[in-house]
């Protein structure tokens, strides 16, 4: 293995853009310069009068058997580039990698096989499970399109699926209306699984649940990850989520990343404004704290993706903005090993990187 | 306990089904005092949102108080008519909600609405149009002239939760219910508004109900907790106490599975095993005593009641039982043995 990681180093530093870190594991998923915007159509001649650029240059690694987290506040692209990832949306530009192979580039067929080892798990465990479907019929249809199992074998291994997320065989034959929304989302997560996938995306995966059942279902998800060896895209708004369960964290603000880091890196020592006022804007719970520590209070709403400000997109909230942020694009500058920010004046403000 | 704003007692509010007749809040009872903000904090299902509805009677045609006095200001409100309760809603007792995309109205101007706030309740013509950009300029809506004159899908989430908040505060009530009033919005526009709260209830003295399901949340805002589940208050007492020395066992476990506290710290988080019980099949002893990872016999016997633990703190647990208390330091390190405890709480 260590030529190979010594070879996949070489890379990187030969070419950033297609190299590969190798903290640990392997790259599974490369997702290089993605971008996705929408046309906005209107009138009755159905013109393009504009783009919604949901996601704008967006670059990452998975890598196998670790948790990445996707995190920002609405509009800022973090469902889309998950979309974009399983390939259920095109991108505009850019490319996404799997194993190495361009899911762009490879046939219908393929990609349907491919299916098999990307699943995701969506946010409403109420609208995304099919009513009139029993359990077994949820569970096992992936079963059946894959052509993986069928009849007693497909029943079996479904009830194991079961067994594993915490459900029991006897809730083969019940219908969505009969379970919790915790339960429900066990069974998204039964279904996701059905598969043997390799990445799985969790698209606000517990964004609904209420924190007693969303403690459960973090839990199974960690529990299962180390049983299978599973990697995770993990999109969600909820910063506690994420330090709990991702290793790496991107943030984005209105389709483009901002700063990522290693998890426990990115919440002790975060760089970029937005990242700050993020992170302290998050409520704490600790009567003592609360109202004492420094917090970054930011102005307005997010913009729209339809109209991103210049320069800087955040340079309409950010409460250290010069006048250059309004033409200057930022790049992305690394930090320290691993740990990458959107460059931003306000890192020549003398003391703003230590505070 | 000095002066009260509402003083809610014993309140049961039931809801007619098909399937028969059931309790969502069961004997609730608590007190704000003016200027107090108070958080009615719990899970889908505790009961939180119902008894928000209750005091301002905006239940569901189902939904009745079938038992429980409500004091407003010294008032029994628990029974008034609907000409009385227009009175009192919106100018002493006014409320925000979750979603303000839903609780606008599309085709009406932020002036119109602020205005039929002031206008049904006696303030018209040159003056209501300038206590509305007024209010506008007090929950620091930006370009609020501009902002008059716009519609709600003019308006971004966070600047339509202003909207609603200059028009429950119009009137200068003296009770505020917010009822989930930033569950809906981002977290920095969150930060926003919950220190516009602070801010307006020092400038107005009004006390606040706020109804949460986020124990960050209440850290941020409250001064008092109320905790409830299934129905029943719980726990109650200071953000400090109930945060920092938690005294039920469900207030315990919630804190606890909550991924923030634990993350840092690179801990498992305590998941409460099962989910909330249904209505219609309300266990009869401790609510919360079949996910309770320390219940003993007692719990499934025979229901708590809601034990005094000092005169502002009180807790709904067996464990709070001054006698249990009383055995088990008697026991010394106590709790290993339910046997030892389920004797103790029999003599």
């Amino acid at each position: 293995m260590s030529a190979v990681e010594a070879d996949s180093v070489e890379d990187q530093k030969g070419n950033g853009n297609t190299g590969q870190s190798v903290a640990e594991g392997e790259v599974l998923v490369e997702v290089r310069n993605l971008s996705k915007h929408f046309p906005i159509h209107k009138g009755i001649l159905n013109r393009t009068v504009g783009q919604v650029r949901a996601v704008d240059g967006i670059s990452f690694d998975l890598k196998r058997g670790t948790t990445v987290a996707l995190v920002g506040e609405s509009g800022c692209g973090k469902t889309t580039t998950g979309r974009l990832v399983l390939r259920l949306l095109e991108p505009t530009s850019g490319s996404v990698r799997f194993e190495g192979r361009d899911l762009a580039e490879i046939s219908k067929a393929e990609l349907r096989q491919l299916r098999q080892r990307l699943q995701i798990i969506f946010q409403d465990p109420f609208s995304s499970l099919d009513p009139r479907m029993s359990t077994a019929s949820i569970v096992g249809e992936g079963l059946d399109i894959h052509g993986i199992a069928s009849g007693d074998e497909k029943i079996e291994r479904v009830a194991e699926l079961l067994e594993m997320v915490g459900l029991s065989r006897r809730d083969l034959k019940k219908f969505p209306h009969q379970f919790s929304g915790g339960q429900r989302q066990r069974i998204g997560i039964a279904r996701a699984l059905a598969t043997n996938p390799d990445v799985i995306v969790c698209d606000e995966a517990v964004s609904a649940l209420d924190v007693s059942i969303q403690a459960q279902v973090l839990n199974l998800l960690k529990d299962l990850q180390a049983e299978l060896g599973l990697t995770y895209l993990f999109i969600t708004h909820d910063l506690n989520v994420v330090r709990y369960i991702s290793d790496e964290v991107i943030v984005m603000y209105l389709g483009e990343m901002v700063e990522r880091a290693a998890t426990e890196e990115l919440f002790t020592n975060p760089q970029h404004p937005y990242t700050r006022a993020l992170l302290s804007a998050v409520p704490v719970v600790d009567p003592d704290m609360a109202g004492e520590r420094p917090r970054v209070m930011l102005e307005g709403d997010v913009p729209s993706p339809s109209n991103p400000p210049s320069g800087c997109r955040f340079h309409t909230r950010c409460p250290f903005a010069v006048e250059a942020c309004a033409s200057d694009v930022p790049e992305l500058i690394e930090m320290s090993p691993g740990h990458v920010a959107a460059s931003c004046p306000a890192y020549e403000t003398e003391g703003y990187l230590n505070q | 306990m000095g002066e009260v704003v509402l003083s809610v007692t014993n309140l049961k509010t039931k809801f007619d089904t098909r399937q028969g007749t059931v309790e969502a809040v069961s004997d609730v009872s608590f007190d704000i005092a003016p200027g107090e903000t108070v958080a009615l904090v719990g899970e889908s299902g505790s009961g939180k949102s119902v008894t928000s509805l209750s005091i301002m009677h905006l239940l569901e045609s189902t939904g009745f108080i079938a038992d429980g006095r409500i004091l407003f200001d010294g008032r029994d409100i628990t029974s008034l008519g609907e000409r009385e309760l227009r009175d009192i809603r919106g100018a002493e007792i006014s409320m925000i909600f979750q979603d303000p995309a839903t609780c606008l109205d599309p085709v009406f101007t932020v002036e119109n609405q602020l205005r039929e706030v002031l206008e049904i309740h006696g303030v018209s013509g040159e003056k209501a149009k300038a206590r509305s950009l007024e209010l506008l300029q007090l929950v620091g809506m930006p370009d609020p002239e501009k902002r008059l004159r716009s519609y709600q899908h003019e308006l971004s989430g966070g600047q339509r939760q202003r909207v609603m908040i200059a028009m429950a505060l119009a009137l200068q009530p003296k009770l505020v219910i917010a009822d989930e009033p930033t569950t809906a919005l981002d977290v920095t526009v969150q930060a926003q508004i919950l220190e516009l709260l602070k801010t307006l209830k020092k400038e107005t003295g009004a006390a606040i109900l706020f109804v949460t399901h986020d124990l960050g949340v209440v850290a941020e805002i409250a001064d008092r907790v109320v905790v409830m589940y299934a129905g029943q208050v719980v726990e109650q007492g200071t953000v400090r106490d109930v945060i920092n020395d938690p005294q039920h066992p469900y207030t315990r476990a919630l804190l606890n599975s909550m991924p923030g506290k634990v993350a840092a710290l690179g801990e498992r988080l305590e998941a409460i095993d099962g989910t909330v019980p249904s209505l219609f099949d309300m266990p009869t002893a401790c609510r919360f005593g079949p996910r309770c990872k320390q219940a003993w016999e007692r719990c499934h016997v025979e229901a708590p009641p809601l034990f005094e633990v000092t005169s502002i703190r009180s807790s709904r647990c067996w464990l709070a039982d001054p006698d249990t208390v009383a055995i088990r330091s008697a026991a010394g390190s106590a709790a290993e043995s339910a046997d030892e405890e389920k004797a103790g709480a029999e003599s």
